[in-house]
């Protein structure tokens, strides 16, 4: 199978859903050359620096018969448009009563590693998870972020689709053909019986390395993904916890009110899971600070294989 | 007050303004008497603004609406009943009882929703505004938004993306003189909105907005011009509040009392009543009197539909998250 970068999957996606419905175009800051040469200027729109206005109008035009996929590049930037987030997109199918769909697509690359500073390295979904109405994906590999941007795209409520920064140049296989990933489904990217290990993103492939690590030490880690937040698939993550006993969250957020709690709260008041569980669930985020520039402060501050594996052997002891 | 509008078209404009203010005065009333929950925002004074651009628009054209919304509501055509239920918070009304005073939407109609947050509606309505350009029909869609709103962020965005991308948009800003409780007079960089028009190439009209036939004169030309694929208008509309901020009781209003009865004397429906008694008796007192009781008996039987509708079942909060 052909393999392609996280980054070349996600334009894929939107490529092939733009070719497939007229409806769907594209408003962003920063307007891909390709994109423009096959779709023109009208459907792939080169904006202001406006984000507030370009997430409302992505939304209005949704309301209007149109599939928008509105780009905010970094999360960063989301947070201008937060009144159009908060107060009108999560909540305008239902405070108006379901009159009508407002299919509209954001996109925001997520996470830290880049020596951006505090900034440009934020990792805020739960923020977004907090909010009733809106679906969100976080995807770890290519195959994943094209399959479930394509289903957002076609999902017919405003959803989000966070990518990560540090995968945007990994590579992995994408087939030639048709398909998609469905929103809401897990995915268990390696079995194992120890130890369960629930990774989001980038925190995926460090999961898997460090597998690899305790495989050779004879502890068998397997590897969760829950690819989609909100809805979380809430049965998969559960089946595992019960089968290992044992269970580490990784995520590069922050702790606190995060996607990684909301993990731990689903798992623990499951009575079947906490009856199951031989070990308390275990965290592994980032520590709760803005995140900071010299690389020997980042370093420090983000989970990685090392720690996803002290936490491993600690729990299989 | 001058116009080419028939004698009817202008009676028909008559009615609407008053069934504007007599739905709300109701609605205060059933407000205070606690059968009408959470907050009312009247539009009481500025009926003209409603009525006079939406006169100038199709069914299909586009509107959006703020917190003191019940006007465009009705001038863009919408049910009473379904209205009134809203308020009442019962299973009929347009959203089912999610959204009351300040949520009511008819997508049916091209009304995109009053909305709670200042400003908030006006990108919303702008991404319609794109819609219809890229749909290529000739639509149209119109920002309602207050001189409060004027002073926000969207309003400048939303403007000059629509310039930039000649949007058929128009953008008629209701200046009530009052932004909830901070006045105009102390929060605006100059005194006309409409001369922000100029920093985005595009054309701003100050009009009186307590005369209805000269906002629908200024809508029409701003119509004329959005069909046309000429871009944006804004027009500013020069009305008053009549009322308080909201119809909740104990409020502190800032308003003078020389203000409200300077104001007073230009509401804009009896200016509309003497303007239509004196062009050769195109109104009497009969008619007037009959029109009005014509639409007391409307606004009754509103209630009377609301009142009758049962209240949602409480797991119905459930649905609607998302669309299925």
């Amino acid at each position: 199978m052909r393999t392609i970068s996280y980054a070349a999957a996600g334009l894929e996606a939107i490529a092939e859903e733009m070719r497939r419905d007229d409806k769907v175009f594209h408003l962003s800051t920063d307007a891909n050359r390709d994109l423009v040469d096959e779709f023109g200027e009208q459907r792939i729109r080169g904006t202001p620096i406006a984000e507030g206005a370009l997430t409302g109008m992505g939304l209005g035009a949704a309301g209007s018969g149109f599939r928008p996929i509105v780009d905010w590049r970094m999360v960063t930037f989301s947070f201008v448009a937060m009144d159009q987030i908060v107060n009108q997109a999560s909540k305008i199918h239902y405070m108006f009563g379901g009159q009508t769909k407002f299919p509209v697509t954001y996109r925001a690359s997520v996470g830290g590693g880049t020596r951006l500073a505090a900034q440009h390295s934020q990792s805020p979904y739960s923020m977004f998870m907090n909010l009733a109405g809106l679906k969100m994906v976080l995807p770890s590999t290519p195959y994943d972020v094209k399959g479930l941007l394509k289903s957002l795209i076609r999902d017919d409520n405003p959803v989000i689709s966070f990518e990560s920064t540090r995968l945007m140049g990994m590579t992995g296989e994408v087939p030639d053909g048709e398909y998609t990933v469905p929103i809401g489904v897990a995915d268990v990217k390696r079995q194992g019986s120890d130890v369960t290990v629930i990774a989001l993103a980038w925190l995926v492939h460090e999961a898997l390395a460090a597998a690899e690590t305790l495989a050779a030490e004879g502890i068998s880690v397997e590897v969760v993904d829950p690819r989609t937040l909100v809805p979380m698939d809430a049965e998969t993550l559960r089946a595992s916890a019960r089968k290992t006993g044992r269970v580490v969250i990784a995520d590069e957020a922050g702790p606190t009110a995060g996607a990684s709690a909301e993990i731990a709260a689903l798992l623990t008041e499951d009575p079947d899971t906490f009856a199951a569980l031989k070990a308390p669930v275990r965290r592994v985020c980032a520590l709760q600070v803005p995140i900071p520039y010299s690389p020997v402060l980042e370093d420090h501050v983000f989970p990685d294989r090392e720690k996803i594996a002290e936490a491993v052997r600690d729990l299989a002891r | 007050m001058t116009t080419t509008l028939t004698p009817e078209a202008q009676r028909e404009m008559l009615r609407q303004m008053q069934i504007i203010r007599r739905f709300e005065e109701r609605a205060s009333d059933d407000y205070i008497a606690g059968k009408i929950y959470g907050v009312v925002h009247c539009y009481i004074g500025e009926e003209a603004v409603a009525v006079g651009v939406c006169a100038a628009l199709n069914r299909d054209d586009q509107i959006i609406s703020t917190h003191r919304g019940h006007g465009h509501c009705i001038a863009k055509g919408a049910d009473l009943n379904r209205m009134m239920a809203e308020l009442y918070g019962r299973e009929t009304g347009y959203c089912k009882g999610k959204g009351g005073s300040m949520h009511i939407a008819d997508f049916g109609i091209g009304m995109l929703g009053a909305n709670g947050i200042v400003a908030g509606g006006i990108s919303i309505v702008t991404g319609a505004g794109l819609a219809a350009q890229m749909e290529g029909k000739g639509r149209v869609a119109v920002s309602f938004f207050g001189d409060g709103a004027s002073n926000a962020g969207p309003f400048h965005e939303s403007i000059n993306i629509a310039s930039a991308w000649k949007l058929p948009m128009i953008y008629v800003c209701e200046n009530n003189l009052w932004a909830a409780s901070t006045a105009a007079a102390t929060t605006l960089a100059q005194e006309d909105v409409a001369a922000r028009a100029a920093g985005y190439g595009i054309p701003g009209v100050v009009v009186d907005g307590n005369d209805v036939l000269a906002v629908h004169e200024a809508a029409l030309e701003a119509v004329a011009r959005a069909r046309a694929g000429e871009g944006p208008t804004l027009i500013e509309c020069k009305t008053y509040r009549q009322r308080r901020h909201t119809e909740r009781p104990g409020q502190v209003d800032y308003r003078t009392d020389d203000e409200i009865a300077a104001w007073m004397d230009r509401d804009p429906i009896p200016r509309l009543v003497e303007h239509l008694k004196g062009q050769q008796g195109q109104l009497t007192d009969a008619e007037w009197a009959a029109m009005d009781s014509e639409i007391m008996a409307t606004i009754q039987s509103s209630v009377d539909f609301a009142e009758a509708s049962p209240f949602p079942r409480p797991e119905a909060a459930l649905e609607d998250v998302f669309a299925d």
